[in-house]
């Protein structure tokens, strides 16, 4: 049977095929939609969120040591975060199959950068599969499987924005069944003491050349001989657009690009007389070809930056120029926070304070947006908190305004050890807690926060509050961010603070069902509006300005922070 | 083929394209459909690209190959019009959500119509949100303007209106495909 899928729908699936009976993440785009499947289509499978990824690849690890088959998923920053486990995880005994995937994202469509997570194969030694489609996609989680028994290693699949959310044909297959799990001891090989980890070392340089030879042999690396004035090495999307941009040139697609089938790469050399190497982001593959003594083109030509495409590809190697005209100047439509948005009351509170705001990763980094433009610092998860941390420290207590934004799933991801180094070194900055009760940027999963798991239930509840004491602050409030004069009045109190203060600004995410927006519209007394715009300064979509006047749109949800910040009186519920 | 729907988050643009690609695959093609949806909730500008022939390569349509761009909002339009290749069809939902700083006065919506002109004559606009309205549901735009595109396309109206139903909940089946029907009739 056929079906149209995503390239996530088709990892989702092929776990499920593969027999996985374990799967773990953190919501991040573009790979949020691999557990989302699995939790929706697939409940013989135990998938969860984990507050973070590195926990993930942990607890996967886990079901792996206790014989089941794995999988944890992440986007491409994520594996940062997990780097520690990643790192060690291959010199121990892996048993049941554990797969890592990591979804990259060049061209930032939704990111801070755009690694290329590749590298992460090549540092941990372990095996990398590059999907180039839906169909394989689901191919290759069977595959990676495999090979994680086979040679008993963590195996990378990576994918990129262009094939995590792209669609087509997948072939379905039948399901294998899954491993019993089983409790086992292998000390020797779990626990890495210096003793054991160094006995370990040369296992994974001996299984590296094992996969070289694997990588030699495998269908997933595999020659097309056309034309061979030209030769193409790619993986990937990036195979594609060769493959489109050119497709008399001879070609060697490399599903499994690391480690590379030096063998094959050197046939296929030697059968071409121009060697191309295609390839988004880093010069992975042309490293390694260049490792082999074999001179290729490739990122002499093809751009560093960005995402690639067929155009982009054939401009590159034939060295044209971009055809269609110049790009018009255009009003651009970015993405912006929600009308109802809980987060503009309190970072206009901060505003009017006055304050530097260290941001984080989530919906409120769109404050950073004109005409709201309340964001100052956005590095990774958890940084704003200890971005303030560090300034506070240098600038001296209380001479500046620091604050710094986190939202709840965030906080709970890796916001809570900064929260705990700003108490126990006793900075003096104002942490706001964005606490919107969902992973909203993502589209609204569920985290510890909420207490419920990705199969609905409700585990626990998480007393914000009495957690942020627990982790040593004394001054703690919670707030509505829609009272925007109460809001600011607390931030006041809290920056007077002479330590560290946190603010929990709590109303639901406006998506949510649980919302606290009455839903229906405000209105601008026309009589009353003078015109003066200071409701247009907190970017709220709903509000329109014309003929010197401002206008709310049906899609105004009656949060109300407009209202209360127009110093006329001119917004209000029934005029 | 080639086609890019164009739009604003929350026009079903996403579920319009799903419909496209399921039934180009009915009809024996290859399919593959890219999007960037990431923000779509926020208000952003969303794209979808649908490709089907016998065998296809990239999810993405290389600029100057595009052959219908189905565009729901006017603006939305003239951000594509380098993928467009000669000959290829427009068609412009009559449709204007000013983006952000349109609404605060900072710049002015641009005259749309005219910068299409001057790259082609062979476009239309349809009234699909009038069409839409008319039917008591706003939401079914996108099948009135997928009707507009069946036109320019397989003749086969079983097959699309099988995909419209099997992709969509039964309360609001009925619905979408007299808006696909009322779409059809647009031309």
């Amino acid at each position: 049977m056929k079906k149209i899928l995503s390239g996530n729908e088709a990892i989702a699936r092929g776990a499920m095929e593969a027999g996985v009976r374990f799967a773990s993440a953190y919501p991040g785009t573009p790979s949020t939609e691999i557990l989302e499947t699995i939790a929706k289509e697939f409940p013989q499978i135990h998938a969860e969120w984990t507050p973070n990824e590195k926990v993930a690849l942990e607890v996967a690890a886990g079901a792996s040591y206790a014989g089941a088959r794995a999988l944890a998923a992440m986007k491409h920053v994520g594996v940062n975060v997990a780097a520690d486990p990643l790192m060690t995880l291959p010199y121990t005994y892996i048993r049941g199959g554990l797969v890592l995937v990591s979804a990259d994202d060049p061209d930032l469509f939704s990111s801070q950068n755009e690694q290329d997570n590749r590298n992460y194969a090549r540092f941990a030694k372990i095996p990398m599969m590059e999907p180039a489609s839906s169909a394989e996609a689901k191919d290759f989680v069977k595959a990676a499987y495999r090979l994680s028994e086979e040679f008993s290693t963590p195996v990378m699949l990576r994918t990129t924005t262009r094939i995590s959310h792209s669609k087509g044909i997948v072939e379905l297959g039948e399901p294998e069944d899954p491993a019993e799990a089983s409790l086992e001891r292998h000390p020797a090989e779990w626990v890495m003491l210096p003793a054991n980890a160094r006995r370990r070392h040369p296992v994974i340089e001996d299984r590296l050349k094992r996969l070289t030879d694997f990588s030699n042999s495998s269908r997933y690396n595999f020659i097309e001989i056309n034309d061979t004035s030209m030769g193409i090495i790619a993986s990937g999307a990036a195979y594609q657009y060769a493959r489109e941009a050119f497709p008399d040139a001879s070609f060697l697609k490399l599903g499994l690009s690391y480690p590379i089938p030096d063998l094959l790469v050197r046939e296929f050399a030697a059968k071409v007389k121009d060697l191309w190497i295609v390839e988004e982001l880093d010069p992975f593959i042309e490293n390694q070809v260049r490792e082999l003594g074999i001179e290729c083109h490739g990122k002499d030509r093809i751009p560093l930056c960005g995402e690639l495409s067929p155009d982009i590809v054939r401009d590159a190697v034939l060295g044209t120029e971009k055809k269609g005209a110049k790009p018009l100047n255009l009003p651009v439509r970015p993405p912006n926070m929600c009308p109802g948005c809980p987060h503009r009351g309190i970072l206009w509170a901060l505003k009017k304070n006055k304050c530097f705001i260290a941001g984080d990763i989530g919906c409120y980094t769109l404050g950073f947006l004109p005409p709201l433009d309340a964001i100052d610092t956005c590095l990774c998860m958890g940084a704003g908190i200890n971005h303030a941390h560090g300034m506070s420290k240098v600038l001296g207590d209380g001479k500046k305004k620091i604050a710094a934004v986190i939202g709840d799933s965030t906080f709970f991801h890796s916001g809570m050890t900064g929260l705990l180094n700003l108490a126990y070194n006793r900075g003096v900055a104002l942490i706001v807690i964005l606490d919107n009760r969902t992973t909203a940027m993502t589209g609204a999963q569920d985290h510890p926060g909420t207490g419920v798991t990705l199969d609905g239930s409700k585990n626990i509840d998480i007393d914000m509050e009495g957690l942020v004491r627990a982790l040593g602050i004394n001054w703690v409030q919670s707030i509505d961010p829609y009272d925007v004069a109460m809001a600011r009045q607390k931030v006041k109190e809290a920056l007077e603070q002479d330590g560290p203060a946190v603010i929990i600004s709590s109303a639901p995410c406006a998506l949510l069902p649980s919302r606290k927006v009455p839903g229906v519209p405000l209105r601008v007394d026309a009589d009353k509006c003078t015109g003066c715009k200071v409701c247009l300064a907190i970017g709220c979509p709903s509000i329109e300005f014309k003929d010197k006047k401002a206008i709310i749109l049906d899609t105004c949800t009656g949060c109300g922070i407009c209202k209360a910040i127009c110093p006329f009186d001119a917004i209000g519920g029934d005029v | 083929m080639n086609v890019i729907m164009a739009g604003v988050g929350g026009q079903g643009i996403i579920l319009a394209s799903d419909i496209l690609t399921e039934v180009a695959m009915r009809h024996g093609y290859d399919v593959k459909k890219s999007e960037i949806h990431g923000m779509a909730q926020r208000g952003g500008s969303v794209m979808s690209h649908v490709r089907f022939s016998k065998q296809v390569f990239s999810p993405i349509i290389p600029r100057g190959e595009c052959d219908i761009l189905l565009s729901f909002e006017e603006l939305e339009t003239a951000r594509y019009l380098e993928f467009l290749k000669p000959g290829a069809w427009i068609v412009i939902n009559r449709y204007k959500l000013p983006p952000p700083t349109v609404s605060i006065g900072k710049e002015e919506y641009p005259d749309v119509e005219g910068i299409v002109r001057k790259k082609t004559q062979r476009f239309m606009f349809v009234e699909a949100d009038n069409i839409a309205l008319s039917l008591g549901n706003r939401r079914v735009l996108n099948s009135v303007l997928l009707g507009v595109l069946s036109t320019l396309l397989e003749p086969d109206v079983a097959t699309w209106e099988e995909c419209i139903a099997v992709k969509l909940p039964e309360k609001v089946r009925d619905i979408n495909i007299q808006a696909f029907r009322k779409g059809r009739e647009t031309k």
